[in-house]
Parts: C-alpha cells; sequence; structure tokens
C-alpha cells in the first residue's frame, strides 16, 4: 500500500504526444506505471508506440477515462494551455491530476484551484511545478526517477524535486512507501498537511520525512497540524536559509518578503512541536534513520 | 517583478483610474522644469522599490519650482533601505480630506486572492492592521467570480469608507480589479486612496506586483524592467536563460533543481563558518537537462564574478544521469579554453545518483587542472570553503 497512487492506479497522460510527455511515458512504463494512454485532440484515434507498449490517444480525458478505467492523470501540457487541461481533468472527475508544468501563471492555478472547489474537489491535484509522486515499486506518476530508491516505510512530501531526489537516494536502503513532490509554487494544490495527513492514516508508512524551504507559511501550518494530528515521527529539512531577502530563488514560491517565510522561523516551528530538523540534506537522512532503526 | 510607483499610476492611468498629474525627473533640472510645468504646489516622491518612503524623507512637498529643484536635490542619491534614488515623481499636490487603504492580492495560504480595505489608510496602515484589526476589512475574491462596481462598493463599505466616498472607491476598485486579473499581478497597492476636499476619490500611491510567470502573455510587462538596477552578471546569465542570483560570498555554486541549490547555499556558508565566514557567491540552477553548453555558460558566469575564490558544483543524477554531467563539465572546460576563459580557480564536484560511479571515472579519467571529487555534499562544501578560503 501507499498513498494515493498504487500498483493499481491507471495513469493517462495529458500532453503525451509532446516532446517532455513522450519521454516521461516511456520512463513512467519502463518504471512499472500501468500508463494505459494519453490524450491529444489533434491525434484522437491514433496510437503511439513506446518500446513495444501501443498506447491509444484519445481527444480529451473523459473519453480516455471511458475507455481505458484510468483514474490518475499526468499534465504535461506547456504553460499556456495547462489551465485548459487542468480544466478538462477536474471536468472528468479524475480523482488525481498530477501537474508537472513549470511556469503557469498564479493566476491560472487559483481559478483551476477555485474550479476544482466549486466541482465538489473531486480532483486531487497534486502541482503545478512538481515532480510528481512515486510509490516506488508500484507506480509512478512524473518524472521522479524511479530507479534511485526503493520500496520501504518511509512516507516523504517536499516543495523541491532534486532535494526529493537527493533524500530517497541517502534512504535507498530502508525504502519509501510514497513520495509526493508538492511544487515549488506560490498556489499548489495538494499541501504537506495533506501528504502529513494521509501518511499519518496510511498503513505502511512509519515515519515521515518533510521538505520545505523559504517563502509563504506552509511549513509553519504543517507544524501546527504535526503537533495536533500526527502521531508518527517527523523528520524535516527546510531549504533557503542564505537566501536574500526580496529576490526569487529558482522557485516561483521561494521568496522571502520581510521577515514572514524565513528558513529560520520555520525551522523553529516545527523544533517547537517536536520535529527533528536537519542542518543539512544528509544530516536529515541520518535522523531519519536513527528514528527508523529505534523502531 | 514589482513596478515603479510611476509605472503603476501609469498603468492605473491607462485603466482609467483617476491619479494626480506627474512627471518623472532623474536629474534636479527635470524636476524644476516638471514643477513649472505642473504649476502650484507639488510633491517630489523618491522612486524606490521599497516601503517606507515618506518615513525615510524621500516624499516632500514643495511650494513652487524652486522650492522642488531644492526638495529633489535632498532626494535624488538618497539610499532607502538599500535602493538608491535615481528618478523622483513630481506630482501635483492633492488636497486630501481622507486617507484609506485598498489593496488586492494573492492570499497563499487560502488559495485565493484577497481584498484588503481600510477607512484608516496612509503611513501607518501596518500598525492600525496590527492594533485595530478590525478597522481592516479582509475580503475573500475567488477568481471565478471577480469583482464588479456593486461587489466594489460592498468592500469599500466593509472597510469603513463613509457614504460621500462609496461611489468613487467602487468605480476605483472595479477597475483595479481589471488591473490585477488582466495584467497578471499578484499585489495591486493604493495606499493611500484618498477623497479629496472637493468630494473625488484618487489613487494617490501605487504599488503592483507583476507575476514573471506570466511574461509570455503579457509580452509589454518587459518594458517595466529596471534594466539599470539589474545586476550586470544577473542580466547576462537571464540572456543564456540561465537561473541565476548574483550573492555577495567567494564560493561560486552550480547545481541542479532549485531546492537542491538553495540547499547547497546553505550547506556552504554552515561549512564556511570555520573558514573565516566563506559565503556562497551566487545561486544558479543549471535545471535537469545539464548539458556541456549550459554548464559552460554557467561556469563562465560564475567564474566572471572576481569575488569567486573557488567553485562547487553540486548535481544530483535524477532524470540526467551523472556520466552526461561529468562529460558536460569536460567538454565546458574545453569550450572555455577555446573562448580564452581558461578555468583558473578550483572546482569541487560532487556527483550522487544514477550513474555517479560512472561519472565520477570520466572526471578522474580526464584529470581537469584543479578539479576536485568529493563523495559527499557536506564534505565538498567544506573542501570548497575551505579553498576559497586559501585562494582569498
Amino acid at each position: 500500500m501507499a498513498i494515493w497512487l498504487t500498483e493499481n492506479s491507471k495513469i493517462i497522460v495529458q500532453g503525451m504526444t509532446g516532446s517532455e510527455g513522450s519521454k516521461h511515458t516511456r520512463r513512467m512504463l519502463k518504471a512499472g506505471a500501468k500508463v494505459v494512454g494519453g490524450t491529444n485532440p489533434r491525434k484522437a484515434g491514433t496510437t503511439v508506440d513506446f518500446d513495444g507498449v501501443e498506447l491509444p490517444v484519445f481527444a480529451t480525458v473523459a473519453e480516455a477515462m471511458a475507455a481505458t478505467g484510468a483514474d490518475v492523470t499526468v499534465i504535461f501540457v506547456p504553460p499556456a494551455g495547462t489551465k485548459a487541461a487542468v480544466r478538462e481533468a477536474i471536468d472528468a472527475e479524475i480523482p488525481l491530476a498530477v501537474v508537472i508544468t513549470e511556469g503557469v501563471p498564479v493566476h491560472d492555478t487559483t481559478e483551476f484551484w477555485a474550479y476544482n472547489i466549486s466541482k465538489g474537489a473531486r480532483t486531487r491535484i497534486i502541482g503545478p511545478n512538481c515532480p510528481g509522486i512515486a510509490s516506488p515499486g508500484a507506480s509512478n506518476a512524473g518524472i521522479i526517477p524511479a530507479d534511485i530508491t526503493s520500496a520501504g516505510r518511509i512516507g516523504l512530501v517536499s516543495k523541491s524535486g532534486t532535494l526529493t531526489y537527493q533524500l530517497m537516494y541517502e534512504l535507498r536502503d530502508i525504502g519509501f512507501s510514497t513520495a509526493v513532490g508538492i511544487g515549488g509554487d506560490p498556489v499548489i494544490g495538494t499541501t504537506h498537511i495533506d501528504a502529513l495527513e494521509a501518511f499519518q492514516s496510511d498503513p505502511d508508512t512509519d515515519a515521515i520525512v518533510m521538505i520545505g524551504e523559504i517563502g509563504g507559511d506552509a511549513e509553519e501550518r504543517a507544524a501546527a497540524y504535526i503537533e495536533e494530528h500526527v502521531t508518527k515521527p517527523v523528520v524535516a529539512y527546510v531549504a533557503g536559509f542564505t537566501a536574500p531577502e526580496g529576490k526569487t530563488m529558482g522557485h516561483a514560491g521561494a521568496i522571502v518578503s520581510g521577515s514572514a517565510g524565513t528558513a529560520q522561523a520555520k525551522k523553529e516551528a516545527l523544533e517547537k512541536v517536536g520535529v527533528r530538523v536537519g542542518r543539512t540534506p544528509s544530516e536529515t537522512a541520518r535522523l531519519m534513520r536513527e528514528v527508523m532503526r529505534s523502531r | 517583478m514589482d513596478l515603479f510607483e510611476h509605472q503603476a499610476k501609469e498603468l492605473f492611468a491607462e485603466y482609467g483610474i483617476p491619479v494626480p498629474r506627474g512627471v518623472v525627473a532623474h536629474t534636479v533640472e527635470e524636476a524644476r522644469a516638471a514643477a513649472e510645468r505642473l504649476t502650484g504646489r507639488v510633491v517630489v516622491k523618491a522612486q524606490v522599490k521599497t516601503g517606507g518612503r515618506g518615513k525615510a524623507g524621500g516624499v516632500k512637498v514643495a511650494a513652487d519650482a524652486a522650492d522642488a529643484e531644492g526638495k529633489a536635490t535632498g532626494i535624488l542619491g538618497m539610499d532607502i533601505k538599500g535602493h538608491t534614488v535615481h528618478k523622483v515623481l513630481v506630482e501635483e499636490a492633492s488636497a486630501i480630506a481622507e486617507e484609506y487603504y485598498f489593496s488586492f492580492l494573492l492570499d497563499r495560504a487560502n488559495r485565493t486572492f484577497l481584498a484588503i480595505c481600510s477607512a484608516a489608510g496612509g503611513m501607518d496602515i501596518e500598525e492600525v492592521a496590527h492594533s485595530t484589526p478590525d478597522k481592516v476589512a479582509k475580503i475573500p475574491v475567488s477568481p471565478l467570480t471577480g469583482v464588479d462596481r456593486a461587489r466594489g462598493r460592498e468592500i469599500a463599505q466593509a472597510g469603513g469608507l463613509p457614504e460621500a466616498a462609496l461611489d468613487g472607491a467602487a468605480e476605483i476598485i472595479e477597475k483595479l480589479w481589471a488591473v490585477f486579473v488582466d495584467e497578471d499581478a499578484t499585489l495591486v497597492e493604493v495606499n493611500p486612496m484618498i477623497l479629496t476636499a472637493d468630494g473625488e476619490v484618487k489613487a494617490l500611491d501605487g504599488k503592483v506586483t507583476l507575476d514573471d510567470n506570466a511574461t509570455f502573455r503579457q509580452t509589454e510587462h518587459e518594458s517595466y524592467a529596471d534594466k539599470a538596477a539589474e545586476d550586470p552578471l544577473e542580466a547576462r546569465a537571464k540572456e543564456k536563460d540561465l537561473n541565476y542570483v548574483k550573492l555577495d560570498g567567494s564560493v561560486g555554486i552550480i547545481g541542479n533543481g532549485a531546492g537542491l541549490v538553495m540547499s547547497t547555499l546553505d550547506v556552504v556558508a554552515y561549512a564556511g563558518e570555520t573558514f573565516g565566514g566563506q559565503k556562497p557567491a551566487n545561486f544558479l540552477d543549471i535545471g535537469g537537462g545539464a548539458s556541456a553548453e549550459v554548464m559552460a555558460n554557467g561556469l563562465e558566469i560564475v567564474l566572471s564574478d572576481p569575488s569567486v575564490k573557488s567553485v562547487f558544483v553540486n548535481v544530483f543524477g535524477g532524470i540526467t544521469a551523472c556520466d552526461a554531467v561529468a562529460n558536460g563539465i569536460v567538454s565546458a572546460f574545453k569550450l572555455l579554453d577555446e573562448r580564452g576563459e581558461t578555468v583558473t580557480h578550483p572546482l569541487v564536484v560532487r556527483l550522487d545518483g544514477n550513474n555517479a560511479t560512472l561519472g565520477r571515472q570520466i572526471l578522474a579519467d580526464a584529470a581537469l587542472d584543479g578539479v576536485e571529487l568529493v563523495d559527499t555534499m557536506d564534505d565538498a562544501a567544506k573542501r570548497a570553503a575551505e579553498l576559497a578560503a586559501v585562494g582569498a
């Protein structure tokens, strides 16, 4: 078992015929994910060959779901078309939409988020600007490399892609139930708190790694949530202690404004509720190792 | 991207929002000429992208053109919170009866937009919000429904604006919503929004932040960029599509992925504490691809920063395998050689993840001058800081 993505998940790819979409469809298939098709209204009715696997192309998400029973979509559509792609996924009421696209205007994200709520929030949205979600050994929806880690009982939630990979790699001998990259944009669908809640109730997760970074107050709110609701051990890492005020550090959401959003404030909030916070990614991995050893 | 006040007001004027007449001046002579053109009492306002200008003495009323020249002399060149004043906005003085606060902004935590309105506007709005929060109305605005004139009026009422100001405020609020949406802004703030002695509502100040992710459909936004204030290295990096931020340390940083690079800066700063306070010189994310050309361009930018004494290349091979990154570094050295920019600073490389062993082997075989391989990120950061301390 894992959270949100299991070996039974049937995945479609919006933008499967594009360069990024096709590259990562191939990788997902190689990782053992059940990718069952894709969408592109201009190429509907055709198929695409992925090393011997013929995947059908549908005009819409709804058609793809009806034909294949898909319950996950991974979106690789460029920024200008992302809002329409996500709205289409919401209209089709697909349970999980993973938005990989980087550079989506925040007005678009805020709008499709509001649209999802107005439709009863039947779709869990992960992203945008995220690496996706991987349940090692079971499935992989997005661009997280499948071969850097193994299946195990650690859950991971992170704003950053490469830091996710770093931790998955350092703890590859212990392994992960699910790793979720929630993305580095100012507005995102699934939050740290959503993932903490899911990991807390997942019988196959024993402990949780949470990776945050400067900007916003998501980590502070996660700390408050942990204090109230999470009994499993949580180890955290926060990036951006040396980031200067007012400069965006790569991720659109990673910006310190005034005294708000600093790494120090996030670290303190987490430590106050008993979360151990590593000074470096490697120290964070060591802390998690200790937690798993003492179980 | 933040706009200057005068840019924000020019934008407001395009949307039909009443603003005082004003002229931008870069010199005291221009300031005097502007005041002569406007006639009567004027306000000379420092144009810097930071708050608290008034309290810092960057906003002065002048009785006439000669006075405006004098005030501009004091304000031009001033330092306000680290921002040098290169231009002033000379504006006709307004007869202020009352000052209000209004803004639309992105509410990250609640993933929606927020209208903030208060009858207690002006310089002390932060203090008002802190000590008497009930005087500040915070109203969520759904992107699906937006704000029309009637909703604008409700928001102004909620903020406690008097009857006399409601119609004018409602109109401005409706138009500010159009600015907010049509320009892909994440902040549109008017403080103060004023009621004049003759009953008109005006935007006396303007602050606008635009979403950099929207430039693909807001092509005219590029004209707002403040090229003069841009760091020359950052400008060069941008031309090469590199995600680079100049910092003030001595250890050049190249990595892949925003989170990993941010983390690398921190780890280098920690390690640097034991080596005389060595700090990272920059943020540079070369992204997932990390081709030889991108690596060469990155190295070139980082090495052309004169304060850089050593470079730390920190790569985790995820989608891109480490052998490709190692080949990228080897080719980058050749490319830089050909460009006449031979690498002379020590380079500490840490490769981890996919094909790390192969990548390290490639670098070991290439035996590039000054390149050292270190196994872990923490140890590599220490070594890079140590080398920077030696080179400093």
